[in-house]
């Protein structure tokens, strides 16, 4: 290390006597064209052989015929790809609010200081990184209405039996309770690192003033942590609009077609009956309104750090 | 001072209650993994069975091609993780030096696709390149998955390393290469550990390339427990077994790397806004 830091000084002083560099700028580009050509194959040509499928009226094992915005206008007028689209916010909006309200509430447990927190931290990330399926059916289990043991923890309190994942009208509650249980985790660690930044001097002076613990988490926590809120809000909405494995393992959009979200409809339109014209179609829909989403979001968020700004 | 201790011991039980869903949710799930029918029948449910059922285990293993599945699994993450880090550490570091963070947009726009919009035209490509039965078209499309992890976290981390090194080597006479090799990448290889930690993570997790691109020989493990419930006489204790053998891995790495994974998902996350 010191040896280092001594080729690093000289460097240093070589350039201010005077001595400039014999080399050209380092090239750079051959590191990044391997990168270049898998996202080009991988990433971007799908994205546009999508969009060119969906022109077109292409069954899996039939001849394709071009039909322009057929598709589109198809789409248009189908009552269960709005019906999934409902069903796509009611999910989205649920598994959004969900984590933010308890990750936000776990960040502010976890920031504080008390026995066993790094250890207790951990234990609670984990339902994170696990395998969503394996989850999932475990869940499934756990949903059953007569021996799941969900419906005897209920009966213990006096409440139910649930038919949770097999009741149509129980079915995003109890899709998002999994989602909620399982992603929590991610927004409490973007909220304590928002936490972890905040300067302790405001804090000082709020209790010289006398503030109560809400009054402190209301008007300096809070507009202090909104920006990594955004943030988990942004994350949150982007993987909850594409949900798939849990629904799809756990109820493949049933019964009927009550958990149907639009990725779930995609799926079995493309892969179920072969469609994949119309899959396409469908995909692009739903590939911007996704972008259009996150960048709506990030817009807003920008908008946050401003007023921020001028706050200051 | 007192005030403060009871502060403490007040804040570890409402801790203790917070981790109760994840702590129940595991002690269950090796419960119904370590139970026979009958007792996973039982009403009221039982958490502690009188006699174990190991041989949910050896049920899934031997009934199930598990070994398979499981070699399936390790080759598919294998191949796409360390493919991913071949490609993606070299990006990472060009695009940081290029200063052309902007191009990462496209990888952003990436992490915001569904898979299944990867899928449909990818699965076509397969079927005209001949590949459907092998494992290469999921190790394709896991890049899909771990490409942009690595690119992401590494453009961070070569951001925050320092230039003058990299300077002073190249005036010493060192091509770009060699730059890269011996100066820039041992700075780097935090950086490398933690992608090469998240890239292996979501690719073991990922089921929806497998349910369409897996024939039966090759099958990765999630897609592998999903099957089994398609079996007409569904038993919960081989499933719920069966399911703690796919999750297992990922949860060990979890614990053992929990530093590395928080660093990367939080940068990441910061990153991505």
């Amino acid at each position: 290390m010191a040896s280092v830091g001594m080729e690093n000084t000289a460097a240093r002083s070589g350039r201010e006597k005077g001595s400039k560099p014999v080399r050209l700028a380092p090239n750079y580009w051959p590191f990044v064209i391997p990168a270049l050509v898998v996202i080009s194959a991988v990433i971007v040509f799908p994205w546009v052989f999508t969009l060119w499928m969906s022109a077109h009226r292409w069954t899996l094992g039939q001849e394709q015929s071009f039909i322009g915005f057929d598709n589109y206008i198809r789409l248009a007028g189908d009552a269960r790809f709005w019906e999934s689209l409902w069903h796509t916010l009611l999910y989205t909006v649920l598994s959004v609010v969900a984590p933010l309200f308890l990750g936000t509430l776990a960040a502010l447990v976890f920031d504080a200081q008390f026995p066993l927190r790094g250890f207790l931290r951990g234990v609670f990330v984990m339902p994170m990184m696990a395998t969503p399926v394996a989850i999932a059916l475990v869940w499934t289990m756990m949903f059953h209405p007569q021996l799941g043991v969900l419906n005897y923890l209920l009966s213990l309190v006096g409440i139910g039996p649930l038919e949770w994942i097999y009741n149509q009208s129980t079915v995003i509650p109890s899709l998002v309770l999994v989602e909620t249980w399982q992603w929590t985790p991610l927004v409490m660690l973007i909220v304590l690192g928002g936490l972890a930044s905040i300067p302790r001097e405001p804090y000082e002076s709020a209790e010289i003033d006398g503030a109560n613990a809400w009054q402190k988490f209301r008007y300096l926590t809070l507009p202090m942590i909104a920006p990594f809120l955004m943030i988990a809000l942004i994350i949150r909405s982007i993987d909850a609009v594409k949900s798939f494995d849990i629904i799809y393992a756990m109820t493949q959009g049933g019964p009927g077609t009550a958990s149907e979200t639009i990725n779930i409809y995609l799926y079995n339109t493309s892969f179920a009956y072969y469609d994949i014209g119309y899959g396409s179609a469908m995909a692009v829909i739903f590939f911007i309104a996704i972008v259009a989403l996150s960048f709506v979001l990030l817009m807003v968020r920008q908008r946050t750090n401003w007023s921020e700004m001028e706050e200051r | 001072m007192k005030r403060k201790t009871l502060d403490r011991i007040g804040l570890f039980f409402v801790a203790l209650v917070m981790i109760s869903p994840v702590v129940l949710f595991f002690l269950w799930m090796i419960s119904l993994s370590l139970k026979y029918e009958i007792d996973n029948g039982a009403y009221p449910p039982i958490l502690i069975p009188e006699r174990f059922a190991w041989s949910n285990y050896v049920r899934v293993f031997e009934e199930n091609n598990f070994f398979l599945y499981f070699w399936n699994s390790v080759l598919v993450t294998g191949a796409a993780t360390i493919l991913a880090l071949l490609i993606g550490v070299p990006a990472g570091y060009g695009i940081a030096r290029l200063k052309a963070e902007k191009s990462a947009v496209v990888i952003m726009i990436a992490r915001m696709t569904p898979g299944l919009s990867f899928l449909i035209p990818l699965f076509l490509l397969f079927q005209w390149l001949n590949l459907l039965g092998t494992l290469w078209p999921q190790i394709i499309i896991h890049l899909v998955v771990t490409v942009p992890i690595v690119v992401w976290i590494m453009i961070g981390y070569f951001e925050t390393t320092p230039k003058e090194l990299e300077e002073a080597a190249s005036i010493d006479g060192a091509s770009s290469w060699q730059v890269f090799r011996l100066v820039a990448l041992p700075i780097a290889k935090p950086g490398i550990v933690v992608s090469f930690i998240l890239a292996v993570i979501f690719s073991w997790n990922n089921f929806v390339f497998g349910i369409v691109l897996a024939s039966r020989e090759t099958r990765t493990l999630p897609v592998a427990v999903y099957n089994m419930l398609s079996f007409e006489q569904v038993s919960w204790g081989p499933l719920a077994a069966a399911a703690l053998i796919v999750t297992l891995p990922v949860l060990l790495l979890t614990m053992f790397a929990q530093k590395q994974i928080v660093a990367g998902l939080t940068a990441g996350a910061v990153k991505g806004g």
